[in-house]
C-alpha cells in the first residue's frame, strides 16, 4: 500500500471541559475518498478545522504527505496542497463569482502585491478563471455578486474556490447540507470527476452519498475513532449500526 | 447596466471640470475666497479617500486616521521653523537642516506618516473588530498628547509658519496656483488609488474585508497585505497634512485630534464608503455644510449631530451612490 | 528628600491613582457590558458622564445640598441613557461598526452643543460638599481628603454591588445568558430588548455617578466626556471587552500608571536633563505612558487581560 497522503495521530482538542478530539488517529491514502461520519457531535467539523489550520490541537500530530503540520499556520497550509470548503459557505458576498474565483488562483500564483494590472484583465490569469468557472458550471454567473447565488450555487462556487488551488488533499465539510436531491445529484457527480484529480477528505451525514462515493470510512462518535473501513465493512459493522445508524433511542 | 455605467462617467466627468475651472468662476462670481476654501476642500477629500482605501475597501475601521494627516503637517512645520530659525532638526548623527522646499518637506511628510504607519499599522492589526478602533483611536491620542507637551515645537499653541513652502516654477502663496498644485495631487492619488483598487492587491485587501479566515485559507498572509495598505493609506494622509500645514500657514496638536478622525471619516460616510470619489463629494459637502451652517447659528454641530444619525440610518450609500447610482460597489 | 516624606508622597499619589481608577471603572464597567453583550461601539459614553455632571452640578448649586444632586444626577443619566438607546442605540445593534462609531459620532456633537446651549462655554465649578471637605488619616499621619477617600469607597461598594449581582442575581444571571447566547435565551423567555435596556442604562447611570463624582475634582464643561472616554477605551482593551473584572483591573491599572507617571516622572527626568527639558519630556512621556502601558499587553495578550470567554 502506499505512503498516507495524511496521517493523524492521536490528535486531541478540548474546550474547558468538553472533549471535541480523544486519540483520534487516521489515515488518508492518495487518490481515496475518504468520509468521515458519525452522530452530531462527534467532533467532525472539530477535526476538519485541526487538519486545515483553523484550529491548534491540544495534543498530537498531524502529518501531510511526510511533513508535520500540526502547527503550521493557516495561510501557510494551501501552499502545501490542503484546501477545504466550510460547512456554512463561506464565499465572499460582496465580490463577483470571478472575483472569488480569481482570488483562490492568484494565492497560487506566487505573492500579490501587484498594483497596476487590472486582475480579472490579466491573460494568464483569466484563462485559468474561464475553465475554473466552467468546471464548476458558472460561467453564466461570473460577473454576479456571491450574496445573490442561489444555496447550490454558492455551493458550487465554494468547491470551485477550494478546486482553483489545486489541492492534493481536498476537504469538504458537509458539502450536501442543505442541498435539495438534484443538486446532491450533481454534486456527487462532481465529487466523482475529482476523485481523479484529488485525494477528497469529506465530512457527511447523507448516507446515501456516502456510500455511493466513499472507497473507505472512519465513524467518529464523541470525539473518538470507533471504526475505519471500506463501505461494506461500514454498513454491516453492528457496533457502528448500534452507535450511530439504527439505535434510534440511543441518538441524542 | 450601461446607463449606470454612463452616468458614473458623466458625473465623474462634470466633477473633473468643474474643479478645474472653480479658480475663474469664483473671480467671475467675485468671491477669490471661494478658492481657499476649495484647497481645503481638496486637501481634507485626499485624506478622506486614503482613509477609504482601508476603511472601504479594506474594512479597517480606524479612528486613528489623523495622526498620520498631523504627524504630516507637523513634519513641514517643523522643518520650516527650523529654516527660519537657522537651526538644524538633529545635529547627531549627522546635521540635518530644516527646510522650506516643498519638494523636500512634502516627501519627509509622506516618508514621515508612512513609517508611523507601519508603527501603528504592525501594533493595530494583531486586532480586529472594536478593538481594532479602539486602539487605532488610542494611538491617535497618544500622539496628540506627545505634541501637546512638545514645547520647543509650540505645544497646545501650535507652529506658525512663515510662508508656505517653496516649489520650483511656482509660487505656492498664490492661493490660485496652491489650489492646482493640490487638485494634481489629487487626480494624480485617484488615479492611482482606482488602479489600486482593481489590482490584484486590491482584490486581495477587499477578500480581506469580506471573511479574513477565508482569505488565510487559501493561502494569503493576510497581515502582511493590510500592513502595506495601511502604510500607503497613511502616508497619503501625511501628504494631505503637509498641504493642510501650508494652506493655513500653522499647525496645532488639534490636527491629530482623534475627532479629528472622526471628521474624516464622516466624510467618507457622507460620500460613500467604498466609492473613492464619493469620499471627495463627502469632504465638500461637510465642509461646505459648516460654512453656511455657521452663518446662520453658532451651534450648528445641534443638528449636524443628527442629521449624521439619520445619515448613518437611513442614506447608508452616501451622495455618490445618490448621484452616481448605487449598482455593485466601484471595483 | 528624607525617606518619610517620599514615603508619604507616594502613599498620597496611590491613593490619587486608586481614586483615578475607581472613577474609570465606573465608566469602563458600564461601556464594557455594552461592548460584550450588545456588540456595539458606542462613542458617546461620555456624554453621559458629562450629563451626570452637568446635572449633578446645577442640582447641587440650586439646592445646596449635594446629596439632592447626586440623587438627580443619577437618574437623569440612566433615563437619558435609556432614551438614547430606544432611539437611536437599537438601530445600530445589526449594522456596521462604522455606522456604529458614526453614528454615536453624531450623537456627541449633539450633546455637546445642547450642553453649550443650556449651560454656556464657561466651566462650571462644583464644591465638595462640607460634610466632605476635610481630611481624614486612613493611615496614621497621612491626611487625604475625605472626598476622594468617599469616591474611592463609593466606586469599591459599586464593585461589590456588581460582582454580587452577576454571580449571584437571577437578572444578573440573565443577562450573562442574554450575553453568551441571545437566541437561546430569547426562546428561554428572557426579555432580550428588555434586558439590553437595563444594561444600557446601568451602564449609563454609573458613568453619570463618575461624572458627578469627579465635579468638584475637575471642572465641568462641555467635551469632559471625550478625554474620560478615552482612557476608558484603553482600561477596556486593557482589561478584555465584555469583562467586568477585566474593567476593575485594567482600571486600577491605568488609574496608577498614569497617576503615578504624573507625579514621579519630572522628578526621574531631572536626574539626568536640565529642568526646563526634564519637565516638558516628563509631561509628554507621562501623557503618553498608558498607551504605552496598553501597546505592550496588547502585544504580550492581544485579547485583554481578563478576557471575557467569547
Amino acid at each position: 500500500m502506499a505512503e498516507p497522503l495524511l496521517r493523524i495521530d492521536k490528535l486531541s482538542k478540548n474546550f474547558g471541559s468538553i472533549v471535541a478530539s480523544q486519540g483520534v488517529s487516521l489515515e488518508v491514502f492518495p487518490g481515496e475518498i475518504h468520509a468521515l461520519i458519525g452522530p452530531n457531535g462527534a467532533g467532525k467539523t472539530t477535526l476538519l478545522n485541526q487538519i486545515a489550520g483553523d484550529l491548534v490541537p491540544d495534543s498530537g500530530q498531524i502529518f501531510f504527505d511526510g511533513h508535520d503540520i500540526t502547527r503550521l499556520p493557516l495561510y501557510q497550509r494551501s501552499h502545501l496542497g490542503l484546501a477545504r470548503s466550510y460547512q456554512i459557505t463561506s464565499v465572499f458576498p460582496q465580490l463577483s463569482v470571478e472575483e472569488n474565483l480569481l482570488l483562490a488562483i492568484q494565492a497560487q500564483r506566487g505573492h500579490s502585491f501587484r498594483f497596476w494590472r487590472r486582475g480579472l484583465s490579466i491573460p494568464e490569469l483569466r484563462d485559468d478563471l474561464e475553465s475554473s468557472l466552467e468546471r464548476v458550471g458558472l460561467s453564466e454567473r461570473a460577473e454576479m455578486s456571491a450574496c445573490n447565488l442561489s444555496h447550490g450555487e454558492k455551493k458550487q462556487l465554494e468547491v470551485g474556490m477550494a478546486l482553483a488551488c489545486n489541492p492534493r488533499l481536498l476537504l469538504l465539510d458537509e458539502p450536501m447540507a442543505g442541498m435539495g436531491p438534484g443538486g446532491t445529484v450533481e454534486l456527487s457527480k462532481l465529487i466523482r470527476r475529482l476523485k481523479e484529480k484529488t485525494t477528497i477528505l469529506l465530512v457527511e451525514h447523507d448516507m446515501e452519498t456516502i456510500f455511493a462515493l466513499a472507497d473507505r470510512i472512519t465513524v467518529l462518535v464523541y470525539g473518538e475513532v470507533v471504526t475505519t473501513g471500506t463501505a461494506e465493512e461500514i454498513r454491516s459493522n453492528a457496533i457502528v449500526r448500534h452507535a450511530y445508524l439504527g439505535d434510534e433511542d440511543e441518538a441524542c | 447596466m450601461s446607463s449606470r455605467f454612463d452616468r458614473k462617467k458623466l458625473c465623474l466627468s462634470f466633477g473633473a471640470i468643474l474643479l478645474i475651472l472653480l479658480p475663474m468662476l469664483a473671480s467671475l462670481c467675485g468671491e477669490p475666497y471661494l478658492i481657499s476654501l476649495a484647497s481645503r476642500i481638496l486637501i481634507y477629500a485626499l485624506a478622506a479617500v486614503s482613509l477609504d482605501l482601508i476603511l472601504g475597501y479594506g474594512g479597517l475601521v480606524s479612528l486613528g486616521h489623523a495622526a498620520f494627516f498631523g504627524i504630516g503637517a507637523y513634519m513641514v512645520a517643523i522643518l520650516a521653523h527650523h529654516d527660519f530659525e537657522g537651526t538644524a532638526l538633529i545635529s547627531w548623527p549627522l546635521t540635518v537642516p530644516g527646510s522650506d522646499s516643498a519638494l523636500i518637506a512634502w516627501p519627509a511628510a509622506v516618508l514621515c506618516s508612512g513609517l508611523l504607519a507601519a508603527i501603528i499599522g504592525a501594533l493595530s492589526l494583531r486586532t480586529t473588530g472594536m478593538h481594532f478602533i479602539m486602539i487605532t483611536l488610542a494611538f491617535a491620542q497618544m500622539l496628540f498628547y506627545f505634541f501637546v507637551g512638545l514645547e520647543s515645537y509650540g505645544g497646545d499653541d501650535g507652529l506658525t509658519l512663515f510662508s508656505r513652502n517653496t516649489l520650483p516654477h511656482f509660487d505656492l502663496s498664490d492661493d490660485t496656483q496652491f489650489y492646482y498644485v493640490c487638485l494634481v495631487l489629487l487626480f494624480v492619488f485617484l488615479l492611482l488609488a482606482s488602479r489600486l483598487v482593481v489590482s490584484r492587491f486590491g482584490l486581495v485587501i477587499r477578500g480581506c474585508r469580506e471573511n479574513d479566515k477565508r482569505m488565510q485559507s487559501l493561502g494569503f498572509p493576510t497581515y502582511r497585505y493590510k500592513l502595506l495598505c495601511f502604510m500607503i493609506a497613511g502616508a497619503a494622509s501625511g501628504l494631505a497634512g503637509a498641504l493642510i500645514a501650508n494652506q493655513i500657514e500653522y499647525v496645532s496638536p488639534g490636527l491629530m485630534h482623534w475627532t479629528r478622525s472622526g471628521v474624516i471619516l464622516v466624510m467618507v460616510l457622507l460620500g460613500g464608503t467604498g466609492t473613492l470619489y464619493g469620499p471627495v463629494l463627502g469632504a465638500a459637502a461637510f465642509l461646505l455644510l459648516e460654512e453656511i451652517l455657521s452663518i446662520y447659528t453658532e451651534h450648528w454641530m445641534l443638528y449636524f449631530g443628527p442629521l449624521l444619525i439619520l445619515v448613518v440610518l437611513f442614506a447608508r450609500h452616501g451622495l455618490y451612490g445618490i448621484l452616481a447610482g448605487k449598482g455593485k460597489r466601484y471595483g | 528628600m528624607p525617606f518619610y516624606v517620599l514615603m508619604l508622597l507616594i502613599i498620597e499619589q496611590i491613593l490619587n491613582g486608586l481614586q483615578l481608577g475607581v472613577t474609570l471603572f465606573l465608566m469602563s464597567a458600564g461601556l464594557t457590558l455594552i461592548f460584550g453583550i450588545m456588540q456595539v461601539i458606542n462613542l458617546a459614553h461620555g456624554s453621559f458622564y458629562m450629563i451626570g455632571a452637568y446635572v449633578g452640578a446645577t442640582v447641587t448649586a440650586r439646592s445646596g445640598s449635594f446629596l439632592l444632586g447626586l440623587l438627580a444626577a443619577l437618574p437623569a443619566a440612566a433615563l437619558v441613557g435609556m432614551l438614547v438607546e430606544a432611539i437611536v442605540l437599537r438601530r445600530l445593534y445589526k449594522k456596521d461598526h462604522v455606522d456604529q462609531v458614526l453614528a454615536t459620532f453624531g450623537l456627541i456633537m449633539f450633546f455637546n452643543e445642547l450642553t453649550r446651549i443650556i449651560w454656556g462655554r464657561q466651566p462650571l465649578f462644583m464644591d465638595v460638599p462640607a460634610w466632605l471637605s476635610g481630611t481624614v488619616e486612613i493611615i496614621p499621619g497621612i491626611p487625604y481628603p475625605s472626598y476622594r477617600i468617599a469616591v474611592i469607597g463609593v466606586g469599591l461598594l459599586v464593585a461589590l454591588f456588581l460582582y454580587l449581582m452577576f454571580a449571584h442575581t437571577r437578572i444578573g444571571m440573565q443577562i450573562r445568558a442574554g450575553a453568551s447566547n441571545r437566541e437561546m435565551a430569547g426562546a428561554l423567555g428572557i426579555n432580550i430588548k428588555l434586558i439590553y435596556t437595563l444594561v444600557f442604562g446601568l451602564g449609563t447611570l454609573l458613568a453619570g455617578l463618575a461624572g458627578m463624582m469627579a465635579g468638584p475634582i475637575l471642572a465641568v464643561e462641555a467635551g469632559m466626556g471625550e478625554s474620560i472616554l478615552i482612557l476608558t477605551f484603553v482600561v477596556i482593551v486593557i482589561g478584555g471587552i465584555g469583562s467586568v473584572r477585566g474593567a476593575f483591573v485594567g482600571a486600577l491599572l491605568v488609574g496608577m500608571v498614569d497617576t503615578l507617571g504624573r507625579a514621579f516622572m519630572p522628578t526621574f527626568f531631572r536626574l539626568f536633563l536640565p529642568t526646563a527639558h526634564a519637565d516638558g519630556v516628563a509631561a509628554s512621556i507621562a501623557s503618553m505612558s498608558i498607551y504605552i502601558l496598553m501597546a505592550i499587553i496588547l502585544v504580550w495578550r492581544p485579547k485583554g487581560l481578563l478576557p471575557a470567554h467569547a
